[in-house]
């Protein structure tokens, strides 16, 4: 452990010099930490290839420097968070990568965080969603969207529509529990009503007993979230087969719940599913259709969805920050270049907020349709610049400032 | 209040019915050949691929699936038998987990390699998704489905083991190995025939699990416990056991995370233990 200390203290001195080992060879490692096996191993799969795709698309080379990757799967134990943690450690100390990126669970990111700022050295998020994850420290900034920010959204528009009645259900850890509470709050202060709320385990493989709880309550709609992978789809089908489908409960849910998989398993009982999110791949631009095309033809015909568009927007930004920087991974100087950095990305204009770090994009609302011979979301309104409440909010309490959270 | 409970103890025991169709061959060829075969869940995986990719490929319909994914993930389990289980039979217990679950691992590399690491759809007959209303109750019609398939299983078995000719040669073989072979019983064969027969049914039960709860490459090992539970609750080599234990475990799962959705995920360990420390050989063990 102190030996550990010792090397990490070394590293970070050099870093501050600009000295490390990789960038006197004219190289800039980069570190992936994401899920590749396990409950959460398609999540890999899906921001993976969006790197693979961005590489192909603008090369290995960016300020005269050749990129490399070295890749951790943080899923194969399950997703215990001191498994991630361990692998930063490894990229950083062993390894001598100068950036890390990745990171598909909140757990994950969070036990990263003390390392990164240990070390100074920059990450990526490109997808961990839980808000509070770039507060934790001054070297994260984040790509995909932290999830108040269309939970929110989605608790705004359906008090709005003259909903009265909700009830939540979402996945017992961090981002379930984050898109509760902003989901409640945007509904309550619209004038709903919560009228029950239930939160399941991370590992359920059967949500009967939940929906049954859902059906006591007679709610006239139901809020959903569930980590993408695997539930969505047993979620879905539980619910339909309790003869709960938008037609009669007005289902309302983060993007998970539609990305394509669990649409093609729950088949006509999706119909009608409303959901708030940044992305889906038949978003229409001629960027987006481009960076569609690509994906398929790299993963066997699957479509995109929100952990590629973020993971290939997270390289986006890998990219220019190194241009800006002229190629120094000094982690302020990289984090610096990317505060206020905005871009067109395959899901529209984004933006990193120069306070938090984090991303600011417009949210869609999509309710899904039978399209042609199968079912996909369509996006009938949206808000533009959202930004995440919860961080808002504390840094008006006074509890947030630059450097992070106040004790 | 009463119909309500009646719907959920009938969705537990849809779900652990399922989990006895995934278990039994387990318990059957762990209790006969003592061999820990971590591997079981990967048959079962071998099975609901088998449907998925008949239905989807091929347009079959799901029920014309169910034989095949049987024999499939029986015909696969001889294969491995023959080429790697045979050899570590008289191994140690440490040696054989460690093949078998090494097995685990290679299976979800390869099913992720063959069909991604996504979620697999397939989309059941409208009927099979409906729901049977009667009076105050209503059920998933895909749940009735399972237990009936279940109950007849149950029904196959213990009539096969109790009353025909091969079934009194596995009891030998289960009672007394080198007294069977005396007798003349080729015990090879017979442990050959019944590790298929096992991970056929596994084979089936990951086909059903497909519309309940889904096919991944993690199906392998996200079962295991289960399977585990089943068999070292219910008894080794009993099929009663293993019956009554998923029956308990489906509707002890569902009631209690329905009541307490916080800790309900809990108590049903809390129960196994208890039934464990009361019957440490499971509560149906033969011996």
């Amino acid at each position: 452990m102190q030996r550990t200390l010792i090397k990490l203290g070394g590293i970070a001195a050099a870093t501050l010099l600009g000295l490390t080992a990789a960038q006197a060879q004219g190289t800039i490692k980069i570190g992936l930490v994401m899920s590749y096996t396990g409950q959460f191993g398609d999540l890999g799969t899906m921001m993976d290839t969006a790197v693979k795709l961005y590489v192909k698309k603008y090369g290995d080379t960016v300020a005269g420097k050749k990129i490399e990757f070295i890749r951790k799967d943080s899923g194969a134990a399950g997703s215990a968070p001191d498994v991630a943690k361990r692998l930063v450690q490894e990229l950083i100390v062993r390894d001598n990568v100068d950036i890390i990126a990745g990171f598909s669970l909140t757990p994950d990111a969070l036990a990263s965080a003390d390392v990164l700022t240990e070390s100074k050295k920059p990450a990526v998020i490109m997808n961990a969603a839980t808000a509070i994850i770039t507060a934790r420290s001054p070297y994260f900034v984040r790509t995909s969207i932290p999830l108040p920010a269309a939970m929110g959204a989605l608790g705004t528009w359906a008090a709005k529509t003259g909903i009265k009645k909700s009830y939540t259900m979402v996945t017992d850890y961090g981002p379930g529990i984050d898109s509760e509470q902003a989901f409640q709050a945007a509904f309550k202060e619209g004038g709903g009503e919560i009228v029950g709320s239930v939160r399941f385990p991370v590992v359920s493989p059967d949500f009967s007993a939940f929906v049954q709880r859902l059906k006591d309550s007679k709610s006239e709609s139901v809020f959903i979230f569930v980590p993408g992978g695997e539930q969505p789809a047993s979620l879905g089908k539980a619910l339909a087969e309790h003869g709960l489908s938008p037609k009669t409960t007005k289902v309302l849910a983060s993007g998970e719940l539609t990305n394509e998989a669990p649409l093609k398993s729950m088949g006509p009982a999706a119909e009608g599913i409303i959901s708030a999110w940044h992305y889906d791949w038949r978003h229409k631009s001629a960027m987006n259709d481009e960076f569609t095309k690509g994906f398929r033809e790299m993963l066997n015909g699957r479509n995109p969805d929100q952990f590629s568009v973020s993971a290939w927007d997270g390289m986006h930004a890998i990219y220019e920050a190194l241009r800006k920087t002229n190629g120094n991974t000094n982690g302020d100087a990289f984090i610096n270049a990317l505060k206020g950095h905005k871009w067109e990305s395959p899901r529209g204009q984004i933006l990193i907020d120069p306070e938090t770090r984090d991303i600011v994009q417009t949210v869609y609302l999509r309710r899904v349709e039978k399209i042609g011979n199968e079912y996909g979301n369509n996006e009938f309104d949206k808000l533009d610049n959202v930004k995440d409440p919860v961080k808002a909010k504390l840094k008006a309490e006074g509890k947030l400032t630059d450097n992070g959270l106040t004790k | 209040m009463f119909a309500r409970h009646v719907s959920l103890i009938f969705d537990g025991f849809a779900y652990g019915m399922l989990l006895f169709v995934l278990s039994v061959g387990l318990s059957v060829t762990l209790g006969m050949m003592n061999f820990v075969n971590l591997a079981h869940g990967s048959f079962a995986m071998v099975g609901g691929y088998v449907t998925v990719t008949l239905m989807r490929n091929a347009g079959w319909p799901f029920f014309a699936t169910l034989p095949v994914a049987f024999l499939a993930a029986a015909a696969m389990s001889v294969v491995v038998e023959r080429l790697l289980y045979r050899r570590l039979y008289r191994a140690t217990e440490l040696d054989q987990s460690l093949l078998t679950i090494g097995i685990v691992f290679v299976s979800i590399a390869v099913a992720a390699y063959l069909f991604g690491t996504i979620q697999q759809p397939v989309e059941l007959p409208q009927y099979l998704r409906s729901r049977i209303t009667i009076g105050d109750f209503s059920f998933g019609v895909y749940r009735l489905f399972i237990i009936i398939a279940a109950l007849l299983i149950t029904a196959l078995l213990v009539l096969g083991l109790d009353y025909t000719r091969f079934g009194a040669q596995i009891r030998a073989c289960v009672d007394n190995q080198r007294m069977a072979r005396g007798l003349g019983l080729n015990v090879d064969r017979i442990f050959m025939l019944t590790f298929a027969i096992g991970s056929g049914f596994a084979g089936l039960g990951g086909a059903l699990a497909i519309e309940m709860v889904g096919i991944d490459p993690n199906f392998a090992l996200k079962y295991l416990v289960f399977m585990l539970i089943v068999v070292a609750v219910g008894g080794l080599a009993s099929i009663r056991g293993a019956f009554f234990t998923a029956a308990a475990l489906g509707i002890i799962d569902i009631l209690s995370k329905y009541h307490w959705p916080k800790s309900g995920a809990f108590i049903l360990y809390f129960v196994m233990v208890a039934l464990l420390v009361w019957r440490p050989n499971g509560i149906f063990a033969r011996r």
